[in-house]
Parts: structure tokens; C-alpha cells; sequence
């Protein structure tokens, strides 16, 4: 199999072979990577003299936005600075609640499938999230600050899911967004089928059909049912004060799965065609449980009166088509044509540069089907904020939910528009001006490392072989001239 | 509202749309002239024309200018509220080489085998591609069709050189009728030091030291320099006898042009490195140079401009190469390039996101490259650089008729193309993703529920 052009075109590659993970090719981190630091205490903060974009509550002009303790305190047109307070004077500025992404891949440490087995649930994503994605930064810049971190499209049913906020600087712990409920991913058509990533020679792995990935969810559906069964029967007895009572064993593949079946695991399931759209809206009635999210689902136009009726709502590229068979019949038209039908849409990236412009690409529904300028912003707002249960805290600017905002230079739904700063929690986790302004000191502390190692790798010559860490190098590797660039261990084992 | 909108205008247009399809078939009987009025002319030529008239017939640009007489007999589209572009020219496709990239034979775009400077990609240019109408609704008239560049198999075999890209009109019935010019630059994927590959027996990553990769770098650009060689004692014998004095070698006689410094090598690299050793082996081996890609250029740029490479640059809505550059150093670039005197354009780099080209041209401009420079960076400089200028880029009188009509700024994201000609016939808007679209908004309600 050849894959043409994937060198350059990283977005389709992602689409494509996202279920694969096959050239993950990280780069450790530099000197001169933007600072890393979580902002100190939340600061009262007004903005004024902006152009509010409420998303619940309409447009207010020459309005401000009033931050206390992380929430919005206050929302108007004639709101005093308190004492104290930090102002951001905005004029001819815009805000916006912070761009909630539905799909996302960044702050994964490593591959984003465990593409082994096709009912994958025992693999947790909170459990592999990367603080220092590079990724979590770019996104922040293009004012994203809730992710909701998938695992692949491997598996019929993939791993467990977290939906984090985007606080560049803090570690680990601090990402997952606080009580929102956790996802598991599914994966229907293509992918989970291994049509486009057979190893040659390779045994196949069960399923190979859309037929076969049904069989799959429902299989696991009916151990996880039985599992659950299994457990109340021996709480029951266990209640009841019966001694013989023996626990059934615990299975790490099924608890999410009944977890899915109580509702408090939310599914976001993959898929393209209409007929495994409406395949998996089937199976979840049998089992009784919902389809929170439908990903992707670019055939969700045609079905998209059956996604209304089951309550599902659907996250979809803005442009995305032909990478393969079953986005050939993607259209741009599809978020604009299932919101006209009743169903919650949202746009996702699916990937770290596509979330770095998600405002313009939700803006394209406006020409692609004729949504109003607020009906498409909230395809990254509130719409997915909704589709993840955290509309109660994000996706709108309204007093009482968290500070996650962000400021444009010019009407967000314009490609000429620019993130000038991205707050979460009243915290400036990104601010462009001050990005700008640090950018000469970076390089110059990068130079000063790189000039420091290199003089250490002089002095000592096998400091080559130990930077590099390669097991079995060979001995004449250290008398390259040309050396590579820095590795980071070396260097973020150090000074950083 | 839009839509009503869109059908409304369709209405109007359709007997002209009939009279394109009946045209290509007939192009000589049909009636070609038309008079656009009363719209704002962007000739990019000199000053936005407020109140212009542009008249086209027989497939060129009769004439425009303000308070122009319309032409008896020229059909008449009052274009008030609207405005005129020359179309967009995307500089880097794979238009109808590659239809669904995941599926091999839908997919001509790479040949295999390091070197296949014969291949021309207009050969094989599908007419009937579905990206066709699909990418000139978003008001691109023009195309260059790239072979062979940086594509791998499994194999981990990588192209040296890729073919012959051509440039095409997007519109016509066959490969004839589509073409701009056949040969318009050799594809050539400049060697990377590559210390990462994919590993087929393990489905994995795979190191490689650095040394080694180096040496295998060096090992390709030294093949590479023997191939051009051969080509230049070729093209010398060539010159010196006829073709009964020496054996024929379609490969290298395809070179010949190359060598001879009439057709410019169109080069894919994108580090500051390779960037650098691609420009100075051209300019040793006194080779023409367009760099494509250029994902560092701007590491480059007084190289790039002292040499007067011009560079045909990857999507701006690309992250950075390293983690530690810049987040928006793809954005800012295009502002960079410009300010050193580097001639740029922007280029897709894709089909299914050709459509995207005039986001990336404004998402340049949001990040300071003055508007102007980046409207000609997707109309008149990629028809410069690839030596097409004469054709298409502006409107002027006696450019072939390539010109988009909206309803405001063709980069801008909400604009709509109400009117397209394409070598002076008006185009239909219609494509696959408006069809489906109207074909499922009208689906009833479903009376049983399916669930």
C-alpha cells in the first residue's frame, strides 16, 4: 500500500492513520519552549470596552467581564473596576467563552492506541496524559481550553477517556476538568476493521467487517450486562448478611462497560457511514444505554433525523473529505444540516494544528448551510460543553461559570482574526504579547545551553555517547561533526 | 437564506451553465461573449476599478475598465454589489492524480522507483475527478499538478525525482482542453538526513544513527549528481547528432530541458538545512529552483532572495518543525518572506483541502503580510513563478478569462463565489457536496423510527 503525500498533508495523516500512531516521532523539549509556569493566585480581573460574545445571551457592545476567584462575577456594559483589579482594556476587541474541543489527541505520552485487541477498555487516557505537550501550548494560543482526550479509532470499543482543561504549566493531576464525567471511545467503519492498516502478511484481527464490529460491541455488551447482574446479586446477598457470599471476580475490561450501562461513563463513538451510525444507535438501545457523542459521523446528514430522535449529539470536521472510502461522501454542509435537524453539533480538530483554529472553522458553516453567527459559534462552545456534561461551568460567558475566555483582535468567525490572550479559571494561561516579548530571551538562554554542552561534549568526548543514550552506538558516532540537534534529556536533565 | 440565495443566482446562471457544458463540446459555435457590469474590479494589475466593466470573448479578456460600451450580442451579468477577481491559482495539488488517497487505485500520484523524470502528471489527470468542481466552487480556476513528491511506501523507499508537473485549468472535457502548459517544472524531493523511519516488520518506529543517516544522505545526493550528469552528456549528444548516433533514454532526455536550464527543478524541502543544500547544489550545478515547501524559508530568507529562489510555501495552518520554534512561526513566515523580497505563493498541498487555499492566504495576513501581497500570492505570483503569467494571474486584456465573482473578500471564509469562467465560459458551481446536500436536506421526515 502507498500513501501518497502524508509528509505534508499531517491533518489527513492524522485522519487516516491516527488508528495507528505510525510515525510518532516526538521531539523532548528545547530551551527555548514558552515558558512552562502555572499563573500564581487568580486575580481580579475586568475586561472592558470589548465586544462580548455571551453565546447564551447574545452580543453585548463596548461590554465588560468582571473576574473574580476563577468565575465570572459579572457581565455588562457599566462595570466598575474594583480595587485591586487587573484591567484589560479590549477596545475594539472581541471575547468569547474558551473554545471547548470535542476530539483531541494532545497531552498523550506516547501512541494513542493500544491496537491489539478490539475491545480495548481496560486502558485508561488520564492515565498517560503528558504535561509538557508542546501541543497543550498551541492550542491554548488558538484559544482551546477544554480538550476532550480520545484514545485511537483501533479498537471497537478503545480506551477510557478524559476531558482536560488546557492549564499549560501545571502538572499532570491538575489537567482532568474537575467532575466531569469520563468518556470511553468507540470506533466503528473503516478503522476498527483494519481496512486501510493490514500488516502485510499479518493474521487479521477479528472484526473485519461493519458487521463484525457490531458482533463485537454487543458481545461485550452482553458480558458487561451479565458482570453487572453477577455483582448485584452478590451486593444483594453480601446486604443481606450471607457469609458464603463470593465476590465475583473483578474484570478491568468490563467495569467501564458497566459503568457505560449506569450512565456514568459517557460514550463518544467514531464513525462515518449512516449505516453503522444507525447500527450503533440500535445496539445502544438493546443494552440501554446512550451514544453521547457521535465522532466524526460525516454521514451524519443523512440520518441526522434518527440522531435527533436518540438524543446523540454529533462532533464533526468543518471541510474534512476523501482520505478515504467513507469520507467521500463528507460535505461541508453536514454540521450546518444536522443542527437545522434538532441535533446538538459541535467541530472538533482531531488533531493539534486543527484545534488551533477551531473559530474559523466552525465560521465556515455560515457559507456551508447557512447557520447564523451565533448558531455557529456555538459548535465550539457550547455545543460541545453540552455534549461533555460541563455546560454548567463552561461554553458561555454568564456569571457563575468558570473564567475561560478569550480575546480576539477581530470578530473570531473571520480568518483574520488572532488570539491575543486565552484565560482559564481568571488565570492568562496565554497571552501573545508577552509570548512576543520573550522570545529573544529564550533564544539567547537556548544558544547559552547549546554552547555549554557543546563545550562539555569537547572536554569530554564520550558525553556524546551519554547524551545520545543509544544503546549500542557505535564508537566512531561521537566524531560526527555535523551533531544533531540537542536531544532533550540532556538538556531538560539540566538547567531546565 | 443563503441557500435560497444560492438558487436563485443558479436560476439565472443555468442557461448559461447549459451553454458551458454544450460549449466544451462545440467551443467554436457557441456564443462567447460576455459583458460583466457595474461591479468592484480587482485587476491586480493596477487600482481596484469601483464601477468596472470587464468584457470577455472568445475566452480571453476583451476588455475592462470603467464605462466600458457593452459589445452587442454579449450576454450581460449586472454585477452590482459584487466583486472581480482574477481565480485563485493553487500552485501544488494532486488534481486528478489522487481521488481517495487511503485507496491504491484511486491513487496515480507517485511512480515507483527513485528516479522517473519522464513521467508527466497531465497523463494522468482524471477530468471526471470529483475534487474538480468541488475545488472550483471555492473560486480556484487553476491548478499545478505535482507527481512524485515525497511520497513513501512501505517500503520505506522515498522518490528522488517525481515527474513533470503541469498546470491546468480547472474545467474541460478532456486533458486537452484543460491544459495550461504540460511541462511546467521536474519534481524533485530533495534528500533529508533521516534518523526516524517506519519500520514494516514492526510496524514501528525505527531509529538510525545519525551518522549513518547522514551517510545514506549523502549516498542519494551523489546518485543524484551522477543521474544529472549523465543527463548533461546526454543533452550534449543530443545537440551533436541525431538519434541514430547513440541510444535513446527517454529518462535522461527528459532531464535535457533541466540541465539545459530551461525547466526549473520544482524542489520539496521544508528544513532550514535542507533548504540550504538544495539551493546551493542548484546553484553550483546552475540548475533553476522553486522550492516547495519551505516550512523553514524564513531561516533562509536572504539566501533565498540573494539567489531569487521563489518558493511555493506549505499551508500556513501547519504547526512549526520544532517544538521549541516560534507556535505561530508558519503564520508569521509569509509577512517574513515579503519583507526579505522572497516572491511567494501559497499552495495547498492537497486536494480535499484546496479549498482551504484562501484561509491560509488570510491567516497570513492576520499575522502581517500586507493584504495585497497576499491576494497576488494565490492569483498572479503562482502563475509568475511557474511561468504561466502570460496566461492567467491578472485581468488584463488578452489573459485567457479565468474570474471569479463574490460577494466580498475571496480569502475571507463566509464569502461566497456567485459567477465562475474559466477560460472564458461560465462554469457551473455545481459539485458532489452541494448535491448531496440538497438531496438530504429534502429527505423527508422518516415516518418509522429506525432505532
Amino acid at each position: 500500500m502507498k500513501i501518497s503525500w502524508t509528509l505534508f498533508s499531517t491533518r489527513r495523516c492524522t485522519a487516516m492513520l491516527c488508528a495507528l500512531a505510525l510515525l510518532a516521532l516526538p521531539r523532548t523539549s528545547g530551551a527555548a519552549t514558552p515558558p512552562a509556569r502555572a499563573p500564581e493566585a487568580a486575580p481580579v480581573i475586568l475586561i472592558q470596552n470589548a465586544t462580548i460574545l455571551t453565546v447564551s445571551h447574545g452580543t453585548i457592545e463596548h461590554g465588560s467581564v468582571l473576574i473574580k476567584d476563577g468565575k465570572i462575577a459579572e457581565v455588562g456594559t457599566s462595570i466598575k473596576a474594583p480595587k485591586d483589579a487587573q484591567v484589560f482594556d479590549a477596545a475594539g476587541q472581541y471575547v468569547i467563552p474558551g473554545i471547548v474541543d470535542c476530539h483531541s489527541h494532545i497531552a498523550v505520552d506516547g501512541s494513542v492506541n493500544e491496537g491489539s485487541i478490539s475491545v480495548s477498555s481496560i486502558v485508561n487516557i488520564a492515565e498517560v496524559l503528558n504535561p509538557d505537550d508542546i501541543n497543550i501550548y498551541r492550542d491554548l494560543a488558538g484559544g482551546v481550553t477544554v480538550a476532550n482526550v480520545l484514545h485511537g479509532s483501533a479498537n471497537s470499543i478503545g480506551g477510557q477517556t478524559v476531558v482536560i482543561k488546557l492549564r499549560w504549566g501545571q502538572p499532570a493531576a491538575k489537567l482532568p476538568f474537575e467532575g466531569a464525567l469520563p468518556g470511553i471511545k468507540f470506533a466503528l467503519g473503516e478503522n476498527p476493521k483494519r481496512s486501510n492498516f493490514s500488516i502485510p502478511g499479518g493474521t487479521p484481527r477479528y472484526p473485519t467487517t461493519r458487521m463484525g464490529v457490531e458482533e463485537t460491541i454487543r458481545a461485550a455488551f452482553t458480558e458487561a450486562r451479565d458482570y453487572q447482574q453477577a455483582w448485584a446479586e452478590y451486593d444483594k446477598r453480601s446486604a443481606a448478611g450471607d457469609k458464603n457470599a463470593v465476590a465475583p471476580r473483578r474484570d478491568l475490561r468490563l467495569d467501564p462497560l458497566v459503568e457505560v450501562l449506569q450512565g456514568k461513563r459517557y460514550v463518544h463513538a467514531h464513525c462515518y457511514r449512516e449505516d453503522e451510525i444507525l447500527m450503533l444507535l440500535r445496539v445502544a438501545k438493546e443494552f440501554g444505554f446512550k451514544v453521547r457523542t457521535l465522532q466524526h459521523v460525516l454521514e451524519g446528514y443523512k440520518v441526522a433525523d434518527e440522531i435527533a430522535a436518540a438524543g446523540a449529539g454529533a462532533s464533526t470536521f468543518s471541510d474534512w473529505w476523501a482520505y478515504k472510502v467513507e469520507a467521500y461522501d463528507a460535505i461541508p454542509y453536514n454540521a450546518a444540516l444536522m443542527t437545522h435537524r434538532g441535533v446538538i453539533v459541535s467541530v472538533n480538530s482531531d488533531d493539534a494544528e486543527e484545534a488551533t483554529h477551531l473559530n474559523q472553522e466552525a465560521a465556515k458553516t455560515i457559507k456551508y448551510g447557512g447557520l447564523t453567527h451565533d448558531e455557529a459559534l456555538k459548535l465550539v462552545t457550547i455545543n460541545p460543553a453540552i455534549q461533555l456534561g460541563i455546560d454548567n461551568r463552561v461554553g458561555s460567558i454568564d456569571v457563575g461559570k468558570d473564567a475561560d475566555l478569550v480575546i480576539y483582535n477581530h470578530d473570531p468567525l473571520s480568518a483574520y482574526a488572532v488570539v491575543q490572550k486565552t484565560l482559564i479559571d481568571g488565570r492568562v494561561y496565554f497571552d501573545r504579547q508577552r509570548d512576543i516579548s520573550e522570545r529573544a530571551g529564550l533564544e539567547k538562554e537556548k544558544k547559552a545551553l547549546i554552547a555549554k554542552e557543546k563545550k562539555a561534549g569537547e572536554k569530554k568526548p564520550d558525553a556524546t555517547i551519554e547524551m545520545g543514550k543509544r544503546p549500542g552506538a557505535k564508537p566512531d558516532e561521537k566524531k560526527s561533526e555535523d551533531k544533531p540537534k540537542p536531544q532533550g534529556d540532556a538538556v531538560t536533565g539540566g538547567a531546565l | 437564506m443563503k441557500r435560497l440565495k444560492w438558487i436563485e443566482l443558479s436560476v439565472a446562471s443555468a442557461a448559461a451553465a447549459c451553454s458551458f457544458f454544450l460549449g466544451a463540446s462545440a467551443q467554436a459555435q457557441t456564443p462567447t461573449t460576455y459583458a460583466l457590469t457595474h461591479a468592484k474590479i480587482f485587476t491586480l494589475a493596477g487600482a481596484p476599478i469601483e464601477d468596472g466593466t470587464l468584457v470577455i470573448r472568445d475566452g480571453k479578456i476583451a476588455a475592462v475598465g470603467p464605462n466600458l460600451e457593452v459589445p452587442s450580442g454579449a450576454q450581460v451579468i449586472d454585477a452590482k454589489g459584487l466583486q472581480i477577481y482574477p481565480g485563485l491559482f493553487d500552485p501544488l495539488t494532486q488534481m486528478g492524480l489522487s481521488e481517495i488517497s487511503a485507496v491504491n487505485a484511486t491513487v496515480d500520484s507517485s511512480e515507483t522507483g527513485a528516479y522517473n523524470p519522464d513521467v508527466v502528471a497531465a497523463t494522468a489527470v482524471f477530468p471526471s475527478s470529483e475534487h474538480i468542481p468541488v475545488t472550483r466552487a471555492a473560486g480556484i480556476t487553476e491548478v499545478l499538478v505535482a507527481p512524485g513528491s515525497g511520497g513513501f511506501d512501505f517500503s520505506g523507499s522515498r522518490g528522488v525525482i517525481g515527474g513533470q508537473a503541469s498546470a491546468i485549468h480547472l474545467a474541460g472535457w478532456t486533458i486537452n482542453e484543460m491544459l495550461i502548459k504540460r511541462s511546467v517544472a521536474m519534481v524533485l524531493t530533495w534528500p533529508t538526513i533521516q534518523t526516524a523511519s517506519f519500520d514494516v516488520a514492526t510496524f514501528s518506529r525505527k531509529d538510525k544513527p545519525f551518522t549513518e543517516a547522514k551517510q545514506d544522505y549523502e549516498k542519494q545526493v551523489n546518485e543524484l549528481t551522477d543521474y544529472l550528469d549523465r543527463a548533461r552528456h546526454y543533452a550534449q549528444a543530443m545537440g551533436h547528432g541525431g538519434p541514430s548516433d547513440f541510444q535513446r533514454d527517454v529518462k535522461l532526455e527528459a532531464l535535457a530541458p533541466v540541465v539545459r536550464g530551461q525547466l526549473p527543478l520544482l524542489i520539496f524541502a521544508d528544513r532550514a538545512r535542507d533548504i540550504r543544500n538544495a539551493v546551493e547544489y542548484c546553484d553550483k550545478q546552475k540548475l533553476r529552483m522553486i522550492l516547495a515547501g519551505g516550512g523553514e524559508a524564513y531561516k533562509v530568507k536572504d539566501l533565498l532572495r540573494s539567489k531569487g529562489i521563489p518558493v511555493i510555501l506549505r499551508p500556513t495552518l501547519t504547526l512549526p518543525e520544532e517544538e521549541d520554534d516560534a507556535y505561530d512561526s508558519l503564520l508569521t513566515q509569509p509577512a517574513e518572506l515579503a519583507a526579505a523580497g522572497v516572491k511567494f505563493a501559497f499552495g495547498s498541498f492537497d486536494n480535499s483541502f484546496a479549498r482551504r487555499l484562501g484561509q491560509q492566504a488570510a491567516n497570513a495576513v492576520a499575522y502581517g503580510l500586507p493584504y495585497e501581497e497576499a491576494l497576488k500570492a494565490v492569483t498572479l505570483y503562482p502563475a509568475q513563478i511557474l511561468g504561466v503569467s502570460d496566461q492567467v494571474g491578472t485581468l488584463e486584456t488578452g489573459k485567457v478569462a479565468n474570474i471569479i465573482v463574490t460577494n466580498g473578500d475571496p480569502l475571507e471564509l463566509t464569502t461566497d463565489v456567485k459567477f465562475l469562467f474559466i477560460k472564458g465560459q461560465q462554469t457551473s458551481l455545481d459539485n458532489r457536496h452541494l448535491r448531496l446536500y440538497e438531496k438530504y436536506s429534502n429527505r423527508p421526515k422518516p415516518t418509522t423510527g429506525a432505532n
